[in-house]
């Protein structure tokens, strides 16, 4: 059970906040983000939010031109991460006023915070 | 808070947010790197605020994926900063960009230890935050008890509390023998009393991490839970912030469902009942709603609750209840509770015997494995899988064979491999297996490993009713117009063993079976020839007394076969033919197949193998793993394809002596794991192990071969297409195939360097001079070039500066002596510092073999006598080789001129073949006239014959191969790593070939 990372990625698929929760190396992370963005970003709407890749179930969400992805393993509740999302959304939206990626670039500590105040939800 | 007041920061963000391309960006980042660099360097005049600044650049750029290899220091020595933005800042920093093992770490422990027990509440917070997420066992070691103490302590508010709990919860995780939690089963139970739904919600997941190590030591916690549940679900007790769109805090459910899972049983009565009234409560009352959160939110407990009814098995009808709200979920539009209703019903049928109920959605499954989204169809596939039994069998793998047909290549692989396996276990006949596997071929042989089609022939070998149908089925397929390799092999197994039993039947004369079959001959692989060889054999002994124009046909393959360069294609080819004239005799020798003695199904070992890792691998990688654990499975030692792969990759970059001798063991290895695994200790007979192609499978060294080629190129890769941040200009392997042809140019180029190449050549030696240009206007570090020379090259580098001054040249002579004939390439591998980047690249240097080559024309007065005296393997070779890049008999002639083969036009008769002639320098060879003729066919571009000769065999095989990856390899600019292949590749095809192992012994 447990969350893998976190990334925060616009539509064209810049990391815009990453946070990992195991060591990766640059050069993986840097192939994982581009695999998983590849997949995820060419889903559409009627699709649902789990995506399965290697070892890692990613479960996303799109806010406008934002994605929210979460990699976790098997031993997890997918909907229970896919709320924590919105939930962590609603926290930003709440701060910020409707969040956007300008936020979130602009204000990358207060997004990192707010993650790390978030997180207990979801571990 | 600490970004917004810095103005450097966010230009710096818009700036790299306005770059129009990746390159711009990386200048920009580059040149922020830089600045970085410098200021860190002059330390002194750094104010914290500016020190701030640049750490948080740096986690931007790292962010982006940039290597960020300095300035750890500084973020690190803002965790002991007085103030909150600065701390704050290292703590964040520290943490995204070292990982545990880091030495700096080290140094920030004391510091990270005196805020956890400091009275700084914030700073408490950052520092156990840090150490969460980091979690090293250093950091366990020393603050773990700390942590703990802080977790129990009453004086700790509710904030810090939180952050204990999970920070111990990463260290317990992380390094589960240092953290010691003996007895801490009394502190958990009193943390889930806690009042506090935050600290409650925390404590609950370091409670669920230590029930999953040992649920043993918590029993006395188990009513804690269930009292936590019918807080939540029940009696709706939970503050207003904790409710979330109307539900008491769904994570805290869902997390204390998921504690109770980790426990076998539930005994108390009273525990019980009252858990499963919740449960019940739960199943019963969660609705359908119109807002999207407010549903999600309430399914997760719902599926939750759902799985902690599985695990705790309880009474028939609260399973039947759950398997009925699964059949509704799995219908529903909504895509992700449907991807859940698949996916937990797979889940069910592994934890109690509901299989009945479920089939009745067999349908609705069905429909699932054709939704356009691949994670449905995904969880479709493992349910019906897990699904099938006898009953339902024929229709699931009918639908899985029908879907094939449309699957996309990430999915095929595991749908074939599922497909097989269903047909295997629950066959309700066998005609039935032969189908669905044969069908299967038919429509996926690319993802039909050959432990399938062995199965198919033990399956049919062991059952004698079953064998006209199978050969009556081989002999339609054979038909098609075109058909899958493996199915090739697999008919021709099968007709040469069973055709016999069809002979009555119209177009099934042992003539026309050999016709048909032989028909194909042309477009398999060696590995299939032997098979085919083997069935030829097997038809001439049953259709004794042979007809004789079929006897002489077959027999006259025999004999074209005699000289084939593959040593077990050689080696039937020459006693099929001894023994087939041997006449009635023959019967007796060539029997039928004895019976296989049953075993076990290597395939569904190789399932379980194969789900480990589902199918997002590669389809070459996964392949080549298959081949290994094939080798795994079937000969229970350890995979023998696997060693050549590692010194396949030793060998491309330091070609070495060593390497052939590693080769032969590993060919040894192969062979003796070929003949373990496939031939059956019962048929010990020497016939029976020649005769069964079966055996084909290991020696020589074939599979091995397949895995090494396709892998070899995987594994290459990196020579080709390095990861510096520097990128060449220039297409590098363009340029070294234009130098193989040229004796002058440019070899490499980027934006700072470039090397150009200027060569002479005499005999067997040659003297280059390597250009090393510095472009910038800065002088370039650290300049090293190493040579790895190949085993048949004595090369020498005079010494090269280690500074390349601005804008200037140096030049660097290389002496080369050619030893002995050899394709090896050598290799030069040069590296340099400009800035921040270190640049290493690996580039072939063109001292190939054509280098060594010195034009020479002939009359056909002596061309001839020569041609005629070298006269049969190995000093004269032929092959037919395809897949050559079609192009017309001039363009040929003017690549083998370019080349220093000179051709010499009309010599041959016929006006679609080139003759061509050069000499050949080396110390061991001297000089050594070699003649080549290529014979085309004007109606298939793609394929000729070449004869090869000289006198030396060494040679005369380098050549050969050396001629043939000039016409096969397409060394053009669109795809730089796939010219890579050609060279390196071909050595270990070669060296488990005679030819090189023959010149290995040279």
């Amino acid at each position: 059970m447990g969350i893998r990372f976190i990334l925060m990625v616009n539509k064209q698929g810049q990391t815009r906040l990453a946070q990992y929760y195991e060591y990766l190396t640059l050069e993986e992370r840097r192939t994982l983000e581009g695999e998983i963005v590849r997949k995820c970003l060419a889903r559409n709407e009627q699709q649902c939010s789990f995506v399965e890749h290697r070892t890692y179930k990613i479960v996303y969400r799109r806010y406008a031109s934002l994605f929210f992805l979460v990699g976790v393993d098997n031993e997890e509740n997918e909907l229970a991460i896919l709320e924590f999302i919105h939930l962590l959304v609603e926290t930003m939206d709440r701060h910020f006023g409707n969040v956007c990626e300008l936020d979130i670039m602009f204000h990358l500590e207060k997004a990192h915070f707010m993650l790390e105040e978030m997180f207990n939800k979801a571990l | 808070m600490a970004l917004s007041g810095m103005r450097g920061l966010s230009v710096f963000i818009s700036e790299i947010r306005n770059c129009q391309n990746k390159e711009q960006e990386r200048l920009r980042v580059d040149k922020e790197l830089g600045n970085i660099r410098t200021r860190f360097k002059n330390e002194k005049g750094l104010s914290p605020y500016e020190k701030k600044k640049y750490v948080w650049k740096m986690l931007y750029i790292f962010m982006l994926g940039y290597d960020v290899d300095f300035g750890h220091m500084e973020a690190v020595s803002l965790i002991s900063a007085p103030k909150y933005p600065e701390k704050q800042v290292g703590y964040l920093v520290t943490s995204c960009l070292l990982n545990e093992n880091h030495d700096f770490l080290r140094l920030a422990i004391n510091t990270v230890r005196n805020d956890i027990i400091g009275r700084n509440e914030t700073f408490q917070c950052l520092a156990l935050t840090l150490v969460g997420n980091i979690g090293g066992r250093e950091f366990a070691e020393s603050l773990a008890p700390d942590v703990q103490k802080l977790l129990i302590s009453s004086s700790c508010r509710p904030l810090v509390k939180k952050k204990a709990a999970l920070c111990l919860l990463r260290l317990v995780r992380k390094n589960p023998d240092v953290v010691n939690v003996d007895g801490w089963s009394d502190r958990m139970a009193q943390l889930l009393d806690e009042r506090n739904v935050g600290v409650l919600t925390s404590s609950m997941s370091l409670f669920v991490s230590l029930v999953s190590n040992n649920h043993e030591a918590y029993w006395s916690c188990l009513p804690k839970c269930v009292k936590v549940l019918e807080r939540l679900a029940r009696n709706l007790d939970v503050p207003q912030e904790y409710t979330y769109y109307g539900i008491p805090s769904p994570w805290l459910q869902v997390k204390t469902m998921r504690a109770l899972q980790y426990f076998p049983t539930i005994e108390d009565p009273n525990t019980r009942r009252a858990l499963f009234e919740v449960l019940q409560r739960v199943l019963m009352g969660t609705d359908v709603v119109k807002n999207v959160n407010k549903n999600n939110a309430s399914h997760a407990v719902l599926f939750e609750a759902l799985a902690l009814v599985m695990h705790l098995d309880a009474e028939k009808e609260m399973m039947s209840q759950c398997v009925a709200l699964l059949g509704k979920f799995i219908a529903v539009r909504e895509p992700n509770i449907r991807y859940l209703g698949l996916e937990n019903m797979t889940r069910m049928l592994m934890v109690t015997d509901v299989q009945d109920i479920i089939k009745r959605h067999q349908a609705q499954i069905i429909t699932s494995l054709k939704d356009p989204d691949i994670s449905i169809r995904r969880r479709a596939l493992d349910l019906l899988y897990a699904m099938c039994d006898t009953s339902n069998a024929k229709d699931i793998v009918e639908e899985l064979l029908q879907y094939l047909g449309t699957a996309e290549f990430a999915m095929r692989e595991e749908l074939a491999l599922k497909a097989a396996i269903l047909a295997e276990k629950f066959a309700p006949d066998l005609s039935w297996y032969v189908d669905v596997i044969l069908q299967l071929i038919d429509k996926a042989g690319d993802f039909v490993s050959d432990d399938i089609w062995f199965r198919v022939v033990q399956f049919v070998t062991n059952n004698e009713d079953l064998q006209p149908y199978a050969a009556l089925k081989a002999r339609e397929y054979l038909d098609k117009p075109a058909i899958h390799e493996t199915m090739m092999k697999v008919s021709a197994y099968l007709l040469g063993e069973y055709s016999h039993l069809l002979a009555r039947r119209p177009g099934c004369s042992p003539k026309e079976i050999f016709g048909i079959i032989h028909e194909k001959l042309p477009t398999v692989s060696t590995p299939t020839i032997s098979i085919l060889l083997s069935t030829y054999a097997k038809i001439l002994m049953h259709s004794q007394p042979a007809d004789p124009e079929l006897q002489n046909q077959i027999w006259a393959i025999f004999s074209k076969y005699e000289t084939s360069i593959d040593a077990e294609i050689q080696q039937r080819a020459v006693e099929y033919f001894a023994l087939s004239k041997k006449g009635a005799a023959l019967m007796d020798i060539l029997a039928e197949m004895p019976k296989f003695p049953e075993r076990e199904s290597s395939l569904i070992k190789k399932a379980e193998d194969t789900e480990a890792d589902t199918a997002e691998l590669s389809a070459i990688k996964s392949r080549a793993q298959q081949q290994a654990s094939n080798a795994l499975v079937v000969t229970g030692q350890q995979p023998a394809n696997e060693p050549p792969q590692v010194t396949q990759l030793g060998m491309v970059k330091i070609p070495s002596i060593n390497n052939l001798e590693n080769n032969h063991v590993d060919q040894e290895v192969t062979q003796t794991n070929g003949t373990m695994g496939e031939v059956e200790p019962q048929n010990a007979d020497i016939l029976g192990d020649l005769l069964s192609p079966l055996a084909i499978e290991g020696p020589p060294g074939v599979s091995g071969t397949e895995t090494l080629s396709e892998d070899g190129a995987l594994a290459l890769a990196p020579v080709g297409e390095q990861e510096n941040a520097i990128k060449p200009v220039v297409d590098i392997a363009e340029k070294f195939h234009d130098l193989c042809v040229k004796d002058s140019g440019v070899l490499y180029e980027d934006p700072y360097v470039q090397i150009g190449i200027k060569a002479e050549w005499r005999g067997h030696q040659g003297r280059l001079v390597l250009f090393l240009g510095n472009k910038t206007t800065s002088s370039l570090d650290a300049v090293n070039a190493v040579i790895l020379p190949p085993s048949h090259l004595k090369l020498e580098l005079s010494s090269v500066p280690e500074i390349i001054p601005p804008r200037s040249q140096v030049q660097c002579p290389l002496d080369v002596v050619n030893l002995r004939p050899s394709r090896d390439v050598a290799v030069l591998d040069f590296s340099y510092k400009f800035g921040t980047n270190l640049v290493d690249n690996k580039l072939r240097i063109p001292a190939v073999l054509n280098k060594f080559f010195q034009p020479v024309t002939l009359s056909a007065e002596e061309f001839f006598p020569q041609w005629r005296s070298l006269a049969a393997p190995p000093l004269k070779l032929q092959e037919v080789v395809r897949g050559v890049r079609p192009m017309p008999l001039g363009e040929m002639a003017n690549l083998l001129n370019s080349l220093r083969l000179i051709v010499s036009p009309g010599l041959d008769p016929n006006a679609n073949n080139l003759v061509a002639s050069t000499t050949f320098y080396s110390e061991s060879t001297r000089s050594m006239l070699c003649l080549v003729r290529i014979e085309t066919d004007p109606a298939d571009r793609t394929q000729l014959r070449m004869t090869v000769a000289s006198g030396d065999p060494t040679l005369t095989f380098e050549l050969k191969e050396f001629i043939k990856e000039q016409l096969i390899s397409i060394p053009t600019a669109s795809t730089p790593p796939v010219p890579q292949q050609p060279q390196p590749t071909i050595q270990p095809i070669s060296s488990s070939d005679p030819g090189a192992l023959l010149a290995g012994l040279l």
